[in-house]
C-alpha cells in the first residue's frame, strides 16, 4: 500500500510526516513523532494509557487511525507543562499528593484530569472519579488522584 | 490499651510525625513521570532493531511431531532449542531449572514458548508465524487438582506430579481433638489473579561491547543475568541486565522475565543484532503467571468455653506445569496457615501441585493472601456456629508476643493487635453496623486480622541471599548507592535515599541513585518478599553509617555492608523449624457493603485499614502503598475472575478481566501505627505485601453478613451470590 502525508499540530506545532494508512495514531506520535510520554497499555481502548486531546476531545489514540488525524490540533503529556518548562498545576499537584507511583498510567491520568479541569473548574468526587473511570491505574488505588484533582482545581482558582 | 499504639490527632487524616523519617517529601521520580519523560522499555531506541515474536503451544499436552516452516526471507530468523550453544542449557536457571527455555519434543502449557520468530519488520515477523504449522499427537491433559493427584495422563512432574510437600505440626493435634466437644470444617478456595502491571513485559536483548546486555523491565536484574548465564553456558560476568523504569510488577516480573530473557539471550547470542519482545496486553494476559490458586480445608475442634484445642489443615496450590517458585509460594501459604491465631494444637499438610496450566508464580503476597484468606473465614464460620461476635471470637485467640508458632518458634513481635483493633473501631463504627445490619438483608461488615513475614522465609536471607549494598562518597557533597533492588512504583528510590541521607545528614536528593545494572552495583538481592525497605534498607542504613564515619576522607571514600542474620532467630531449612520470619507486618482491615437485591452486585460502601509496619519511611509512599495494596485485593475478592478453559484462560482483554476503575470502591481510609523493630531502618517493617492480604476476607466476611450465608470462595461473584441465596 502506498504511504500517505499527514501534517498535524502536536503540542502547538506542526508536524509531518509519511504513514501506512493502517497506522494507529498512538503509533506515529510515538515513532515518527517521539512523543513516547504516550503510553500503549492496551491498544484496544480499554485502558487509557493513550489518552491524549485532539481538537479538544479527549480520545485514546490507539483507537484512531493517524490518517484521522490529519489537520487536527493534538495535545499529548508533553505538551502539559508550561512554556516555561515548569510544571501545570495538575502536575504539580499530582506530585504533591503521591498520586505518581509505577507511572505508567500517569500521562494519561493527567491528560484526563487536565481535560476535566479545564471544562469544569470546580469538580465534585464523582465527577472526577467519572473522568479518570477509563484511565486504569493497578498502583494507587486512585485515592490520590483523585485528592490531586481536588488541589490542582483549588490552585487553578487562585 | 491505647497507650501502646502512639496515636495523634492527626492520624486519622492519614498524617504522623511520630518518626521524622515518616514525615513526606517528594518522590525522586515522579517529576519525570508526571512530565511523560521516563523512558519505560518500549520507549528506548536501538539502532537496527529486530522484533520478536514467540511461536507458542496451542496445546496443554502433546507431543510435538512436525514443524512446517515457511521460506524465510533473508534477516529473518527461527530460533529454538538447537541454537542454544554447545555448554550451555535449555533450562532456565531459576530456584529450579525445570522451566525451557524452548519446548523441545513436547508441550506441557498453552503458551509454551516453542521458537522466537524475528526479524526487522513487525509485520512480516507476524505473517511468518501465522505461517507456521506445528503438527501435535495430543496426550491427556491434566487440569485440576483432581486430575493432579490422581496422575491423569501420567505424572509431569516426577512421579506424583507433587512439586513440594510440607508438614508442620505443634502441639499433639491427634490427642487434642476427642476433647473437642464442637468441631467446624471448611473447604476454602481462591483463583487465579492477573497482576495486569499498566505496562506489559518486555525486554530488548542487545550486543554491546562483546557482551550481551538485556534492557528489561523487571523486578530482580540479577535473577534475569544468572538465567541467561546458565542457559548460555558462560560465566555470570559475560551477561549485563540494567533495568528499564519498570510499569508495576507485583510479582510478575521477578521470575515471568528470565522466561523472555533466555530466548532473546540465545538469538542475540547468534545473530549478534538487539531483538525486542515486548508483549501486547492480551500475550500479557493470556501467557503470564498468574497468582497460585489455592484449596485449603480446615478442621477445627473447640472445648465448651469456644476455645480453640485442634486445627488441622490441608493446604493444596496449583503450581501448573513447571515449579518456578512453587515450593517457596506454598511455605508461606502454610507459615500463615493460622493467620494471627494462637493455637495449642494444629497441623498443617501443604502440597504444591504440578498440572498442564501456565506455571503459577510470585504474586503479591506469594502464598499468604491464600492462607489467610480461608482461615479468616474460617474463624468467621466458627464464631457464626457459636453465635459469637466475630471480632470477639478472633480476638479472644489473638497470639501474643512469646506464643509458640507453628514453626515452634516464639512470636517476637510486640503484637499490638489488640490496640490496633480498638482503632479501627473508632474508625469504622464496626461493632455498631455488625449489629445494625443483623436484619439488614442488604448490608453487612467485615473485619480481618493478618500479618506477614517480611523478608525471605528462615534464613534465606543469610543462607540464598546475601544481600550486599555500596555506597561512595562523589564530588559536591553527594553520595552513591549502590544497590540491586528496584522502583517499580513503590517508592524505593525515594524511600531508599531517605535512609542513606539521614545518617550522612544529607538532603534527600544528595544521594545518587540509577537504576540497577548489574555491571556495576553489587547483588543487594530481588526486589520482593517486601524486603526491600527493611532488610536492603537496613543494609542502606547500616552502611551509610560506615560512609560516614569514613566521609572526610574525601572523594571516592566507600563503604560495603554485607547482611548478617540477627544471631538470636535460629531455622532449620530442612524442617521448617524455628523463627520463620524476624518480623511480622500486622493489619487490620473493615470493609463495609451493600448488596443490589435484583442483580446480586456488590457495592463496597467503606474501606478502613490499621497497619503496623515498623515505622512509615515516607507516610505519603505508604499511604499510596495501602491504598493500592487494598483495591488491588478488593478486585481479587470480587471481580478478578480468571477461569480456565481446556488450559487455556478464557480471559484475554482487560473487558473480560477487569480490574477496579476509580468508580468501584470509595477510597480506603488507612492508619499506621508505631511500633519499630530493631533491625528495620528506623524502625521500618516490609509493608507491600501486608497491604495486600487483609482485605479479601473483610470483603467476602462482609458479603456473608449482608446475605446471612457462610463463603468459602473468592472472587465473590454475583452468580454465587445468588447460587447461595436460592
Ligand atoms: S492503549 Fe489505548 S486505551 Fe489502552
Ligand atoms: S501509577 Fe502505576 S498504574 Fe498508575
Amino acid at each position: 500500500m502506498d504511504k500517505i502525508k499527514v501534517t498535524m499540530t502536536v503540542n502547538k506545532k506542526t508536524v509531518e510526516t509519511e504513514i501506512e494508512p493502517y497506522a494507529r495514531l498512538l503509533d506515529v506520535l510515538r515513532d515518527n513523532f517521539g512523543f513516547t510520554g504516550v503510553k500503549e497499555g492496551c491498544g484496544i481502548g480499554e485502558c487509557g494509557a493513550c489518552t491524549i486531546i485532539m481538537n479538544g476531545k479527549k480520545v485514546n489514540s490507539c483507537m484512531i487511525l493517524a490518517a484521522q488525524a490529519q489537520g487536527s490540533e493534538i495535545l499529548t503529556i508533553e505538551g502539559v507543562e508550561n512554556a516555561d518548562g515548569t510544571m501545570h498545576p495538575v502536575q504539580e499537584a499530582f506530585l504533591e499528593k503521591g498520586a505518581v507511583q509505577c507511572g505508567f498510567c500517569t500521562p494519561g491520568m493527567v491528560i484526563s484530569s487536565y481535560h476535566l479541569l479545564n471544562k469544569n473548574p470546580e469538580p465534585t468526587d464523582l465527577e472526577i472519579k467519572e473522568a479518570i473511570s477509563g484511565n486504569l491505574c493497578r498502583c494507587t488505588g486512585y485515592k490520590q488522584i483523585i485528592s490531586a484533582v481536588h488541589m490542582a482545581a483549588d490552585n487553578m482558582k487562585k | 490499651m491505647g497507650s501502646n499504639i502512639a496515636l495523634k490527632e492527626d492520624d486519622i487524616k492519614g498524617v504522623k510525625m511520630a518518626a521524622k523519617i515518616s514525615i513526606p517529601v517528594l518522590r525522586i521520580d515522579a517529576r519525570e513521570k508526571a512530565g511523560g519523560w521516563t523512558h519505560y522499555i518500549a520507549d528506548y531506541e536501538f539502532d537496527n532493531l529486530q522484533h520478536g515474536r514467540f511461536l507458542r503451544s496451542e496445546r496443554a499436552r502433546a507431543k510435538i511431531i512436525e514443524i512446517r516452516k515457511p521460506d524465510f526471507p533473508e534477516g529473518y530468523y527461527y530460533i529454538d532449542a538447537s541454537d542454544i550453544p554447545p555448554g550451555g542449557k535449555n533450562n532456565i536457571q531459576m530456584i529450579k531449572d525445570d522451566w525451557r527455555v524452548f519446548a523441545d519434543g513436547d508441550v506441557r502449557y498453552i503458551g509454551e514458548t516453542i521458537a522466537l520468530i524475528l526479524g526487522p519488520e513487525k509485520q512480516i515477523v507476524l505473517d511468518l508465524l501465522n505461517q507456521i504449522e506445528v503438527v501435535y499427537e495430543d496426550l491427556v491433559p491434566s487440569f485440576t487438582f483432581q486430575d493432579a493427584l490422581s496422575c491423569k495422563g501420567g505424572a509431569i512432574h516426577g512421579t506424583d506430579n507433587i512439586f513440594a510437600e510440607f508438614l508442620l505440626n505443634i502441639g499433639d493435634v491427634d490427642n487434642a481433638f476427642p476433647g473437642a466437644v464442637r468441631v467446624v470444617e471448611g473447604v476454602y478456595e481462591t483463583g487465579f489473579q492477573e497482576h495486569l502491571y499498566m505496562e506489559t513485559q518486555g525486554i530488548v536483548a542487545t550486543w554491546e561491547d562483546e557482551k550481551i546486555t538485556l534492557y528489561a523491565s523487571s523486578q530482580c536484574p540479577f535473577y534475569i543475568r544468572k538465567s541467561v548465564a546458565g542457559t548460555l553456558g558462560v560465566p555470570l560476568g559475560d551477561i549485563r541486565v540494567k533495568q528499564a523504569a519498570t510499569g508495576g510488577a507485583f510479582g510478575g516480573k521477578e521470575h515471568f522475565p528470565d522466561v523472555i530473557a533466555t530466548p532473546l539471550a540465545v538469538a542475540v547470542n547468534k545473530i549478534k543484532k538487539p531483538v525486542a519482545m515486548i508483549f501486547d496486553r492480551i500475550e500479557d494476559i493470556s501467557f503470564t503467571c498468574k497468582r497460585h490458586p489455592g484449596r485449603i480445608s480446615i478442621k477445627t475442634g473447640l472445648d465448651r468455653d469456644n476455645n480453640i484445642v485442634a486445627m488441622e489443615i490441608d493446604t493444596l496450590v496449583n503450581g501448573g506445569a513447571y515449579e518456578s517458585s512453587t515450593p517457596i509460594v506454598l511455605q508461606r501459604a502454610i507459615i500463615h496457615g493460622l493467620g494471627v491465631y494462637r493455637i495449642p494444637n494444629a497441623r498443617i499438610h501443604g502440597r504444591a501441585v504440578a498440572t498442564n496450566t501456565f506455571p503459577s508464580d510470585a504474586y503479591r503476597g506469594f502464598g499468604a493472601p491464600q492462607g489467610l484468606f480461608a482461615i479468616e473465614m474460617h474463624m468467621s464460620h466458627i464464631a457464626d456456629e457459636i453465635g459469637m461476635p466475630v471480632s470477639q471470637f478472633k480476638r479472644k485467640h489473638f497470639i501474643k508476643t512469646g506464643d509458640i508458632t507453628i514453626t515452634n518458634a516464639k512470636m517476637h513481635d510486640d503484637v499490638k493487635l489488640p490496640g490496633m483493633l480498638a482503632k479501627i473501631e473508632e474508625m469504622s463504627d464496626y461493632s455498631e453496623k455488625v449489629k445494625k445490619y443483623e436484619d439488614d438483608p442488604l448490608r453487612g461488615i467485615g473485619l480481618s486480622f493478618v500479618n506477614h513475614g517480611g523478608g525471605f522465609t528462615g534464613n534465606g536471607e543469610q543462607a540464598v541471599i546475601k544481600g550486599v549494598v555500596k555506597m561512595k562518597r562523589l564530588e559536591d557533597g553527594k553520595a552513591g548507592l549502590y544497590v540491586s533492588v528496584v522502583e517499580m512504583g513503590q517508592g524505593l528510590q525515594t524511600a531508599l535515599r531517605k535512609i542513606a541521607s539521614k545518617e550522612l545528614e544529607l538532603d534527600y536528593l544528595d544521594i545518587v541513585y540509577d537504576n540497577p545494572d548489574t555491571d556495576i552495583v553489587p547483588d543487594s538481592g530481588p526486589t520482593c518478599a517486601s524486603r526491600s525497605t527493611m532488610v536492603v534498607g537496613f543494609l542502606v542504613q547500616e552502611c551509610a553509617k560506615k560512609l560516614k564515619i569514613k566521609w572526610d576522607e574525601g572523594v571516592g571514600a566507600e563503604a560495603e555492608h554485607v547482611y548478617t542474620h540477627p544471631e538470636e532467630f535460629v531455622w532449620e531449612q530442612e524442617t521448617l523449624q524455628g523463627d520463620a520470619y524476624p518480623s511480622y507486618g500486622w493489619g487490620v482491615n473493615v470493609v463495609e457493603v451493600e448488596l443490589d437485591p435484583f442483580t446480586y452486585e456488590v457495592k463496597t460502601t467503606g474501606v478502613w485499614a490499621v497497619w503496623d509496619v515498623g515505622v512509615t519511611i515516607d507516610e505519603t509512599i505508604m499511604q499510596g502503598q495501602s491504598s493500592g495494596g487494598v483495591i488491588q485485593a478488593l478486585g481479587y475478592a470480587s471481580i478478578e475472575k480468571c477461569e480456565l478453559k481446556n488450559g487455556a484462560f478464557m480471559q484475554r482483554t482487560m473487558a473480560d478481566y477487569t480490574i477496579p476503575t476509580s468508580l468501584d470502591f470509595p477510597e480506603v481510609h488507612t492508619v499506621f501505627i508505631d511500633n519499630p523493630y530493631k533491625y528495620g531502618p528506623s524502625g521500618a517493617k516490609g509493608a507491600g505485601e501486608l497491604v495486600f492480604d487483609a482485605a479479601p476476607p473483610a470483603y467476602a466476611e462482609a458479603v456473608q453478613n449482608a446475605i446471612g450465608k457462610r463463603i468459602y470462595e473468592i472472587p465473590v461473584t454475583p452468580e454465587m451470590i445468588m447460587e447461595a441465596l436460592r
